[in-house]
């Protein structure tokens, strides 16, 4: 286990220290002491690596990540796990606003609450959160899962494209073309899948599915008047 | 963007220690907001007497005679402890509004921050660590204060401009976000007759709390009422004689932190500004929900 003290390392050290590590590295494990809400830590890492951050961080953790395994002990500020391309980010408290923002692969888990706008704009990124969601989460999402094992709030998949929406508990209400729509064996094994790999004690037969009602992909001449 | 810090004490023992909690936040706060900086703190008051703080740009000239010049005016003992450009007047409370009236012919380049029994407000251009300095915050005590770190959107950068704002008694309000009715807002409460100094925007948000708690609203309700007649992104720390109250617009965007221990409740724009706090590790700690107030009082 390589350790960064972030109480007497600089967090550039930090990062370029990560993100200098290649596929073959033996350091394999790392562990980030006093984060003490600093932004951007692990940012942009690509390598197989696990890492460890003891504490709650600030903005933009885990950004941009490809491969990592970076688990975070505490709760994350704004846009943890932004625009993700694959591997895992672990957060066992919760996350501040548009977590997982524009992800295109990987799984973030998110153990407590995720606040507003969580999955905003994602692209395949696959989020679990075992709590619940803020307004707005899943805006304009286009591909990839967005399980919630509480409830959602305000608005949830506005002006969704074609992202998976699964809700155990109740939905506020749903955003601009965003519908409920039928759970099909096919989406249970997904949903069964994603529940086990994020830890996530709940049943797939007991969430509802939302999606997209596709109405707002095509100009419908009858709402011309609306612009 | 902007930073916000503030402090509401439960246990007295860290009275002592306020101004330099407070200082510490402030100052972690300044990439959020470098060019101004700003505190308001509740300290210790006297039976029947009201603190006025004043600013002015020519504090050597404007302050020497400046507590004899208006005790004559008032026939009333008049105190003033300078710190830089600012100075605390204690008067009689009953010559407060007189006070105020008399100095705008006395001295017309003088700016009054605040009012009241216990609230002095500090503001200035400049970075949070030198601001804070020039005043010694970290000496202070007292049993809550608001500080903010100005990133300016809607006005000037000056000292007028700077926050918090006070537009009642032992009242103070600080911002982070900008409000787009405000200029309606402030003509609708200039004929109400409420005090509005600035064109900045921040103010108008203060005044419409002053407005809603002199028509007899609690300071929750008051703020309350943000959420149906301010359009615009806010997260608005505000603080009363012995409350503390903290709401976020609907759609909050504008990023906030709160901590509660036995000892305190505190919040911050990022969580970055409580981890010197004393027990921070044990808090709860919490993002406060959209269009919900939160507030607290003695």
């Amino acid at each position: 286990m390589q350790t960064i003290d972030l109480a007497t390392q600089p967090l550039r050290e930090l990062n370029s220290t990560l993100q200098a590590q290649s596929a073959q590295t033996n350091a394999t494990a790392w562990e980030v002491l006093n984060p003490r809400g600093a932004h951007a830590i692990a940012v942009g890492l690509d390598a197989p690596i696990d890492v460890t951050v003891r504490g709650v961080t600030g903005y933009y953790c885990a950004g941009m990540n490809k491969q990592a395994h970076i688990h975070v002990t505490g709760s994350v500020g704004p846009g943890v796990a932004e625009n993700m391309m694959s591997g895992t980010v672990i957060i066992d408290g919760d996350a501040s606003q548009y977590a997982g923002a524009t992800g295109r692969g990987g799984l973030l888990v998110i153990k407590g609450n995720a606040s507003s706008r969580c999955g905003i704009s994602m692209k395949g990124i696959d989020i679990v959160v075992h709590g619940n969601v803020g307004h707005m989460s899943a805006f304009m999402a286009q591909a990839g899962n967005l399980v919630v094992c509480g409830d959602a709030g305000d608005a949830l998949g506005d002006s969704i494209y074609e992202a998976r929406l699964f809700v155990r508990g109740s939905v506020k209400s749903l955003g601009a073309d965003c519908v409920e729509k039928e759970m099909r064996p096919e989406h249970l094994e997904i949903l069964r899948d994603l529940l086990e790999r994020a830890g996530a004690d709940a049943r797939p037969e007991d969430f509802r599915r939302y999606g997209s009602a596709r109405k707002l992909y095509n100009f419908d001449v009858d709402n011309a008047a609306a612009y | 963007m902007c930073g916000i810090v503030g402090l509401f004490l439960k246990d007295r023992s860290l009275e002592p220690q306020l101004g330099a909690m407070l200082t510490d936040m402030l100052v972690t706060m300044t990439d959020r907001g470098p060019d101004s900086a700003g505190i308001a703190i509740y300290g210790s008051g006297q039976a029947g007497q009201a603190k006025l703080t004043v600013q002015s740009d020519n504090a050597d000239a404007d302050f020497a005679t400046l507590a004899d010049d208006l005790g004559q005016i008032l026939g009333a003992t008049v105190a003033l402890r300078r710190a830089d450009t600012h100075a605390v007047l204690t008067l009689p409370a009953a010559q407060a509004q007189a006070a105020r009236d008399a100095l705008a012919t006395l001295r017309p380049g003088l700016r009054i921050m605040s009012d009241g029994h216990s609230i002095e407000i500090y503001k200035e251009v400049g970075l949070p660590r030198d601001v804070a300095a020039r005043f010694d915050v970290a000496s202070m005590s007292g049993s809550h204060g608001i500080g903010h770190t100005r990133m300016a959107t809607e006005s000037a950068v000056t000292t007028q401009g700077a926050h918090p704002f006070s537009t009642g008694a032992d009242q103070c309000l600080v911002h982070n976000g900008s409000l787009s009715n405000h200029n309606n807002l402030r003509r609708t409460l200039k004929r109400a007759g409420v005090r509005i100094d600035s064109q900045n925007d921040t103010e108008v948000g203060a005044a419409y709390v002053t407005w809603k708690m002199q028509q007899g609203a609690t300071l929750g309700e008051a703020l309350e009422g943000t959420l149906d007649d301010l359009d615009g992104f806010f997260t608005f720390v505000v603080g009363t004689k012995d409350g503390f109250g903290v709401v976020r617009d609907p759609i909050a965007c504008k990023p906030a932190v709160m901590a509660e221990t036995d000892q305190y409740v505190a919040f911050g724009s990022e969580y970055r500004a409580l981890v010197n706090l004393p027990g921070i590790d044990a808090a709860r700690v919490w993002e406060p929900e959209p269009a919900t107030v939160y507030f607290w009082s003695h």
